[in-house]
């Protein structure tokens, strides 16, 4: 079978000005006429040499830093911008998501936006007049369908730019971050509905920093450093090397440095491991063990820790305390240290959650991180289960529970 | 999954200049959506609705009675001059707004270029088409005001030379309009440029005045430059006996269509990188 596409050697070069603008006034280009040399600028390539093939029904996670070339590479697979370099050749129609509600106008309705962005993102009338009602269900904003969308919430807004753009059915599907707004419960929903994408057979490619989504969405990944193709295999592997690349050790990761400012007190470091490795992905019933380094001018029977999980609403669902335990760090003298936190099954529903560390002395906070962390929980049956754990009716679960039964005949 | 092979496509550095009409026409419906969306939202927050398209019309054509037509005895073709001056004006300002509404186009849908992968062309076109729609809202008014000057139409003639007028009229729109689209991005002096181009193009078309009052021998051949020349012309024979100067009327097509080609291929030339710039 053929690639869905085919990315060869592609590479992009953009020339930096140093001034603000990046379009030309027209007297800049006439002075340019008499001048011979227009050396006002220095090339800089974006995107060197990349190459990669998509399978049909693959999905292909993108990944990088801020300026690896990401959007860059979306966009010239999008056909928005050309390559200085290289081709790209594509088997099937295609679509691109680099931004929900693209085109969406604040004069018009609802029901006339849901026409003009599913033009725009490349549906025929045909096909949005037969999705309509899917579409306005999905968005939720059946009320409104009439109102100007100047009226709307930015929620809803939102919402209704997402339903649109989740009834687009390409062969390839190219998506950029567009999971990073909204909320939860919204997210969850579009996961859920790119899932399907995914399963029906479709080829996704999805350009994200949540390495938890990358990895829940997609079977393969490549990761782009300065422009060029870093790293390429399955998603897990790609998503960890990633994460352990010291430059990525940035605010949410598993693996957190943190600059001293505090005086009596501080972590330092904060690592989260699912079964044993830097993860913010976590199978339903993995253990997550939470590392924290600290350093302290208090002896250590004046502190504790204490760890909050909430919910992607915000809520707290867990908070452990050492003290709450009966755990005491005994009496050691000022120092540096680690203390460590074991979760054997964490019980959690598929989900995104947060999580607080904070290091307090009996009568203050020392040093709190708040939403330090974020981590997704995706879904894995229980051996030997015939159907699926219903997500409507668990908050948590029990894996380990007894099953039995007296039988009279 | 459809055929696959339907939908082959490959990206690669800059692509030799063709029309690809065949995009073009795949893309039709995003073209009319387009179109629908700039009339919707030109309308919805005003009062008088569409109004505004026949109200400029018919005050402009008061006006230029009043002065030039009775004030300055501007002669017209042996017509009356406000039929004269109202024919001419209704080509005029499909004309001048469609350019204006062109030039602009590609600046301001900037954020749906540079998200969204369509021919670009759709933006200035489709915007030259809401022109079109003005132009189609003072034709109701055409026939009254035709009624009320009793004026004498050779129903033979405006059957070709209308719908003649009005293709000239959108074609010569369509040369500057995209080349004034392509240009804006560049260079954002353009969008000072052209108002004060469209304003002086009136007077330098024969729209409130005949091309026979312009003197010299060699000045009315670079009038006829003016691709609105020959639309405006053709347009108004059913009114009159005067038969235009036909080398006049060709140089004025001739260089509609030289815009047409110099328009569309300057445009097909820049606009891949008009997401990089806009």
């Amino acid at each position: 079978m053929k690639p869905m596409l085919e990315v060869q050697g592609v590479g992009k070069k953009f020339r930096i000005r140093h001034e603000a603008q990046p379009y030309l006034s027209l007297r800049e280009s006439l002075g340019g006429l008499f001048k011979k040399s227009r050396t006002n600028g220095e090339d800089f390539w974006a995107l060197r040499d990349v190459s990669f093939n998509v399978q049909p029904g693959d999905s292909l996670g993108i990944i990088g830093r801020n300026g690896a070339g990401k959007s860059t590479l979306l966009k010239i697979l999008s056909k928005i911008t050309p390559p200085t370099q290289g081709r790209v050749i594509g088997r099937g129609r295609i679509a691109s998501l680099l931004e929900v509600g693209t085109g969406f106008h604040p004069e018009l309705t609802g029901r006339e936006n849901i026409y003009l962005n599913g033009s725009i993102l490349g549906m025929k009338k045909r096909e949005i007049d037969r999705r309509f009602d899917e579409i306005v269900a999905f968005a939720g904003t059946e009320r409104f369908l009439d109102t100007p969308l100047k009226h709307y919430s930015s929620g809803m807004q939102l919402r209704l730019a997402f339903a649109v753009a989740a009834f687009l059915e390409p062969e390839i599907l190219i998506i950029d971050e567009v999971l990073a707004v909204g909320d939860a419960e919204f997210q969850k929903k579009c996961i859920g509905k790119m899932e399907d994408v995914s399963r029906s057979g479709r080829t996704i490619l999805f350009v994200s920093h949540n390495m938890a989504a990358v990895e829940s969405l997609c079977r393969s990944a490549v990761l782009l450093r300065e422009g060029k193709v870093a790293e390429m295999g399955p998603s897990h592997s790609i998503t960890r090397s990633y994460l352990s690349d010291p430059a990525a050790k940035s605010s949410n990761g598993p693996d957190q440095q943190f600059t001293t400012n505090h005086k009596e007190a501080q972590i330092t470091r904060l690592e989260f491991l699912s079964d044993g490795a830097p993860s913010a992905v976590l199978f339903m019933g993995n253990d997550l063990e939470v590392r924290a380094h600290f350093r302290s001018g208090l002896p250590s029977e004046s502190f504790m820790l204490g760890i909050v999980v909430r919910d992607s609403a915000g809520a707290p669902l867990l908070f452990f305390n050492n003290r709450n335990y009966g755990v005491s760090f005994g009496s050691k003298s000022p120092g540096s240290g680690i203390i460590t936190l074991q979760i054997p099954q964490l019980n959690l529903m598929p989900g995104f959650y947060s999580v607080d560390v904070y290091l307090a002395s009996l009568s203050k906070d020392l040093d709190v991180k708040r939403e330090c962390f974020s981590f997704q929980v995706v879904y894995k049956a229980f051996e030997g289960a015939g159907e699926p754990l219903r997500e409507d009716f668990n908050r948590v679960f029990y894996k380990n529970v007894l099953w039995k039964m007296d039988y009279n005949e | 999954m459809a055929d696959s092979s339907d939908y082959y496509f490959e990206v690669k550095p800059k692509n030799a200049f063709s029309l690809n009409f065949k995009e073009l026409i795949e893309y039709r419906e995003l073209f009319y959506f387009f179109t629908w969306r700039d009339i919707k939202v030109k309308y919805r927050q005003t009062v008088l609705g569409f109004l505004w398209a026949i109200l400029q019309p018919i005050l402009l054509m008061l006006i230029f009675t009043f002065f030039l037509g009775r004030a300055l005895q501007v002669p017209s073709d042996g017509m009356t001059y406000p039929v004269f001056v109202f024919s001419g004006l209704m080509l005029w300002l499909l004309f001048s707004s469609g350019i204006a509404n062109a030039g602009n186009s590609m600046v301001s849908n900037a954020q749906i270029i540079k998200k969204i992968y369509f021919p670009r062309l759709i933006i200035p076109l489709s915007s030259i088409l809401v022109a079109v729609f003005d132009f189609a809202m003072t034709v109701i008014v055409f026939i009254p005001v035709l009624l009320f000057f009793r004026a004498s139409v050779t129903i033979a003639e405006a059957i070709w030379c209308w719908p003649l007028g009005l293709a000239l009229s959108i074609l010569a729109s369509f040369g500057p309009g995209c080349l004034l689209a392509a240009l804006n991005v560049k260079y954002r002096d353009f969008r000072y440029v052209i108002p004060f181009l469209v304003q002086v193009l009136l007077f330098v078309t024969p729209v409130i005045y005949p091309m026979s009052i312009v003197p010299g021998k060699w000045l009315p051949y670079l009038v006829a430059i003016n691709p609105m020349y020959a639309a405006i012309t053709i347009f108004r024979l059913p009114f009159t006996e005067i038969a235009p100067d036909f080398t006049l009327v060709m140089i004025s097509i001739v260089s509609g269509l030289v815009l047409l080609v110099a328009g569309l291929g300057y445009f097909r030339k820049t606009e891949s990188y008009f997401a990089d710039l806009a």
